[in-house]
């Protein structure tokens, strides 16, 4: 019940639905207990008096509670439905708004496909079921407790019986739920098995059938997925109790109802329409339990959605923005004995990292795969906070930077070429809000993109789709930058990003690069020592340790590390150049 | 109408996986009668009882005795019939699922790849596993209340038919005035859930590419912007969800208002005929609960109906699946490859994914035992094709592929693969330990063949520092380590087997120039005497191989070897002047 407490806060808008929903089920649920006493007395004054236009009157009486009960139930089936889909919509703009405030370590941490799917699948698992639950989860009880209560008002006596089964009914039904609740979670992660069985199967698929191991396969999938089976079957054999051990309590009910029924006629205290009425009672109630139990089932899986949902709300963003932060005054870049290491991961991806850059430089960076190049320069707009030292922009600390103008200065081309389905205009407006063609075509000339684009048909408005799937690698790599630049940026990242570029284009790039107005300073993070030599600062990476900061030619002389990265990659006459 | 159609196949071909359990099947039914109708008569005892008691001192409390007795032996057989069936239920349809299950599974190893290539993983894995799983759902639903409902609709007719014909005729004839308002708000509400569903895909469409890019939307300040389109979107959905969801739940209140109808008729024929002497009160309090009975299954058949409509339409995806048409067989009498020397000929080969796409042709190529074949060309040029046609992912559309002489469509699929080692660019590795992965394609491998491989393949030092060493469980798709290590595994896994044949395409993009400098030191000793297939990227890495094949949308446009192709100043030299030569480039 804890994550539900946690989501309740959503709902406060919809007070009054959420009171006047069950409201009216509950005055439902009055006008149907009525239903047997009108009987009753049909049975006990019209057909004793033989009285034809007395009965006639009472089924017209229960017509007319058939009305107002259907007029009831449509009213707050109303409310419900309004009060459950404004909450999941006020709980889907939360996520959605939490999730953008997360930083990347708890992006990393979460993974998106969950996110994802907590999003779309598990909040509208919530919704189904709050939707039942306004509009029944009050109605069974209170139908079980008033049949109880209309028997007392018939005779305390036979009303005892009520008291003693309804307990153990509702020990039955409790049982079974508090058993079966954490198996089915169980069978959840079976699941899931099974799941990653196949998709580990699909993505593999080279691979598996390259060496010939379809069947081995096949075989560890039929065991995960009898396991699963074998578990189903089993919570299923427990729950299959429930349905005949309450059938059992009530006609056992409703066997002692009649004896009891038989003595207190003999006594004169009942009448035989009364004990039909009693019996109707019980009767009601079994219907009210199936209807129960099936109710549970869907809350209980409405519950275990709703814990997933607010077990992202409650990650805390690790990421705060200052107060009051101030810009730094230009764009030079000074890291000094900065350190990191991923929450969660044991050892430190970066440590002891010093070196300074002046405004308009260009810095290269440049390492071994996982030797921390990324992560460093993710440092710079907050992607990812410093443990250690100190990481400043203009002379000041980028923690104390107001975050939101930290990365408007910060142009980043990240490694993976993101775009989104839109237009292409659309795409590099997302540097900069409205900015001009004249903006556009200039950033796509920088970013060695123009030649492409101009042959689209519709030029700066032709789609793209998802993902950018229709454009190749390249081209995508070179739209992501040109995006970055839109926004004319002090600093300028390009992480790896020149990868899928030919090296002739690579080069042209970064001589336009240079040539570019207001002289960012520029961070390129490459595996190739052909793409840095020019930089004025190289720092080299091995292991997370800077073990040289230089020129090329210094670290030539002096960085080990950084003569062995440029004799793998020099090969015939590079070497003499 | 032809949706009506496909649902008939679809239901046989259901039919078909239950009909292995059929006694428990028909076990199940028996059942379900027993259920129903020992819970149908112990309406009628009670009644009887009822009439037994009449008033002060008229009570005969011998006979209410017996009665009472009969139905607490009557609860007992029908709890006991009612457990076992659920039991039957549950063992029916999981079993069912697993088969089915387990038959999708196999049918992906059989698929062609052109199958799997051209389907979304999640796709696919959304057939095996959710829509199976919805099934599952609609065929025990199906199970316990449509065999119930509706033998509980036909038993208490006829119970009813013994006691009263003119109060049966009331409750035949309005009862089914339920199903008429129930079908009529469905066909009213479908166009709102249809509706909804749109909206809400394009609301999921969204959010996927947004929380999907979320590093990208805040590197680029985005936030405000994209909350502002998910609150249209957002609101669209609120007000059809609301619609669709208000309108449709009118349903069950309008079904039990019809019920409460039946309940009154019955209670006013009832009553008349009581006072006119056709009835007696026990009677009547019996007919009371049968009307409750008996409409109760016509709620929930229209319930189970969609659910069973949904279920066969998931089972209908599934069958899809598993009906696609798989690889072609190998042929009758396919020839087992054995200890190849390692000669391919390739001849006159066309090949294309698609038909309105050329991609390879007239491709010929005569690779002797030994020879080291390199593919260099830009991306899209078709060279990762070519590894797909050697190692018969693929088959070629016309022309052919021989080693040693024997048309790869002649030798089974399972040894010519096995005499291909072959490294990806895609680095996959199973959930597993690292040995595990290492000895993927020879899982009787000792420790130290696996240490072996992993030295040469220089992992060694690195898995040795990891915590458990070879015992180290990696995730699935890798996990704890980086794409290089991954890579360095994907290695280890060729290096055991060590084939006669080689296919690297593009295998070590994901190391850095130092390691894969080691790493080409390895792949020489590997190669030494092994026929291998090199696709690279990197031009220094192929330098001495015997033939290069640079290849152009889909044709071998230069052949030869290194220096000759430099020679020659084509495209070839272009590229790798393009890779080295870059104080010129920069100077432009």
């Amino acid at each position: 019940m804890k994550p539900l407490k946690k989501l309740l806060c959503y709902l406060t808008e919809y007070k009054k639905e959420c009171v006047l929903g069950p409201l009216f089920k509950l005055l439902e649920a009055s006008f149907e207990l009525l239903v047997p006493l009108v009987m009753a007395a049909i049975i006990d004054v019209g057909i004793p008096h033989k009285d034809q236009g007395y009965v006639v009157r009472m089924c017209l009486v229960m017509v007319g509670l058939g009305i107002v009960g259907l007029v009831c139930s449509i009213t707050a089936q109303y409310f419900a439905a309004k009060a459950s889909v404004g909450f999941a919509a006020k709980l889907r703009r939360a996520l959605f708004g939490h999730i953008q405030s997360l930083s990347y370590t708890e992006l990393d941490t979460t993974g998106t496909a969950t996110l994802i799917t907590r999003m779309t699948s598990d909040i509208n698992q919530v919704q189904n079921g709050m939707n039942l639950a306004l509009r029944l989860l009050l109605r069974s009880p209170f139908v079980v407790f008033g049949a109880m209560v209309m028997a007392f008002t018939i005779d305390w006596k036979a009303a005892l019986v009520f008291v003693v089964a309804i307990p153990l009914l509702a020990a039955v039904v409790f049982g079974v739920m508090l058993w079966t609740m954490p198996r089915y979670q169980q069978v959840q992660g079976k699941l899931d098995k099974v799941l990653s069985a196949t998709r580990e199967n699909l993505t593999g698929v080279r691979v598996v059938r390259a060496f010939g191991r379809e069947e081995a396969e096949t075989q560890r999938f039929q065991a995960e997925n009898q396991s699963l089976t074998k578990l189903q079957i089993f919570v299923g054999r427990v729950s299959a109790l429930m349905n005949p051990a309450t059938y059992v309590l009530i006609n056992l009910a409703t066997a002692v109802l009649i004896w009891v029924g038989a003595l207190q006629v003999d006594g004169g205290i009942l009448t035989q329409g009364e004990v039909v009425a009693l019996i109707n009672y019980m009767s009601q109630i079994l219907v009210e339990l199936i209807k129960l139990a099936n109710l549970i089932l869907n809350i209980t899986k409405a519950l275990a959605c709703a814990d997933r949902v607010s077990g992202v709300l409650e990650v805390e963003p690790s990421l705060r923005a200052p107060l009051r932060g101030r810009p730094g005054a230009d764009s030079g870049v000074r890291f000094e004995n900065v350190g990191l290491t991923y929450a969660g991961a044991g050892d430190a991806s970066l440590s002891g990292i010093s070196f300074s850059a002046k405004p308009g430089q260009t810095v290269g960076v440049i390492g071994g795969t996982g030797s921390g190049k990324s992560s460093l320069v993710n440092l710079i707009p907050r992607f990812y906070d410093a443990t250690q030292g100190v990481v400043e922009i203009g002379g000041v600390n980028v923690k104390d930077w107001p975050l939101d103008q930290l990365r408007e200065a910060v142009g980043v081309v990240p490694q993976r070429a993101a775009l989104f389905q839109g237009t292409i205009r659309e795409n590099l407006q997302w540097g900069k809000p409205g900015a001009s063609d004249k903006e556009l075509w200039q950033a796509l000339e920088t970013a060695q993109a123009a030649d492409f684009v101009r042959e689209k048909p519709k030029g700066l408005d032709s789609p793209v789709e998802q993902g950018g799937r229709n454009f190749s690698g390249g081209q995508r790599q070179r739209l992501t930058i040109a995006r970055a630049l839109v926004r004319q940026p002090k600093i300028l990242i390009l992480d790896d990003s020149a990868s899928a570029l030919d090296f002739a284009t690579d080069a042209r790039l970064r001589a336009a690069l240079q040539r570019m107005e207001g002289c960012p300073t520029v961070f390129i993070v490459s595996q190739r020592a052909s793409s840095l030599r020019h930089a004025d600062v190289i720092v080299v990476l091995d292991d997370g340790e800077a073990v040289g900061v230089g020129t090329h030619q210094e670290l030539l002389r002096s960085c080990q590390v950084y003569q062995e990265i440029v004799g793998s990659q020099n090969t015939g006459k590079e070497a003499t150049a | 109408m032809k949706g009506e159609k496909a649902q008939k196949g679809t239901l046989k071909k259901v039919l078909r996986y239950i009909r292995p359990y059929w006694p428990l099947v028909a076990f199940s039914i028996l059942l379900a009668a027993v259920t129903v109708a020992a819970s149908l008569y112990i309406p009628i005892l009670t009644g009887n009882a009822v009439d037994l008691i009449l008033g002060p001192g008229q009570v005969d409390f011998a006979g209410i005795f017996k009665i009472l007795l009969e139905i607490c032996v009557i609860i007992a057989i029908a709890a006991l019939a009612q457990w076992l069936m659920s039991l039957f239920n549950n063992r029916i349809t999981y079993r069912v699922v697993r088969d089915i299950r387990n038959k999708a599974f196999d049918q992906l190893q059989k698929l062609p790849l052109k199958y799997l290539d051209g389907h979304p993983t999640g796709q696919i894995v959304s057939r095996v596993i959710a829509d199976v799983d919805q099934f599952a759902d609609g065929l025990l639903m199906g199970f316990t209340q449509l065999f119930t409902g509706v033998i509980t609709i036909l038993g208490t007719l006829g119970f009813m038919l013994t006691v009263s014909g003119t109060i049966t005729a009331v409750v035949v004839v309005i009862t089914p005035v339920s199903l008429l308002v129930a079908a009529f708000i469905a066909k009213r509400t479908y166009a709102m859930f249809r509706l909804q569903s749109q909206v809400r895909g394009e609301q999921t469409g969204f959010v996927e590419e947004m929380v999907g890019g979320q590093k990208v939307v805040q590197a680029f300040h985005h936030e405000a912007e994209a909350m502002e389109r998910f609150d249209q979107l957002n609101e669209e959905l609120r007000r059809c969800s609301l619609r669709a969801i208000f309108f449709s739940s009118i349903t069950n209140p309008s079904t039990r208002f019809v019920n409460s109808l039946v309940y009154t008729g019955v209670g006013i024929v009832g009553a008349l005929l009581v006072i006119s002497g056709g009835l007696t009160v026990g009677q009547l309090s019996c007919f009371l609960t049968y009307a409750n009975q008996y409409t109760k299954p016509f709620n929930e058949i229209s319930g189970v109906i969609t659910e069973l409509q949904n279920a066969l339409a998931c089972a209908g995806r599934v069958f899809e699946l598993i009906e696609a048409k798989p690889q072609t067989p190998d042929a009758p009498g396919a020839a087992v490859l054995a200890q190849p020397q390692g000669h391919v000929e390739i001849q006159d080969v066309f090949f294309s994914y698609r038909k309105d796409q050329r991609l390879i042709e007239d491709f010929t190529l005569d690779v002797r035992p030994g020879q080291r074949v390199a593919l260099v060309g830009p991306t899209g040029c078709g060279k990762t094709t070519v590894i797909n046609l050697l190692m018969r992912f693929y088959d070629v559309n016309s022309g052919s592929i021989q080693v040693e002489g024997t048309d790869v469509r002649q030798i089974t699929r399972k040894s010519l693969r096995q005499n291909y080692g072959m490294v990806l660019q895609d680095t996959w590795l199973k959930k597993g330990t690292i040995r595990e992965n290492i000895a993927y394609g020879k899982p009787d491998a000792t420790l130290e063949e696996v240490i072996e491989a992993a030295k040469a393949a220089h992992a060694h030092s690195f898995i040795r520092r990891l915590p458990q060493g070879y015992d180290t469980v990696i995730g699935e798709d890798g996990g704890a380590i980086s794409q290089g290590q991954k890579q360095l595994l994907c290695i280890a896994r060729v290096m055991l087997c060590l084939p006669p044949m080689l296919i690297l395409d593009e295998a070590t993009s994901s190391i850095d120039t130092r390691t894969e400098v080691r790493i080409q030191k390895a792949f020489q000793r590997m190669m030494e005497g092994r026929t291998s297939f090199i696709v690279a990227h990197r031009l220094s890495t192929i330098q001495d191989a015997d033939v290069i094949l640079v290849m152009k949308d889909g044709h071998i446009i230069e052949q030869g070897d290194h220096q000759s192709l430099l020679a020659k100043g084509g495209f070839y030299a272009e590229l790798y002047n393009s890779q080295f030569d870059h104080g010129g480039a920069e100077a432009n």
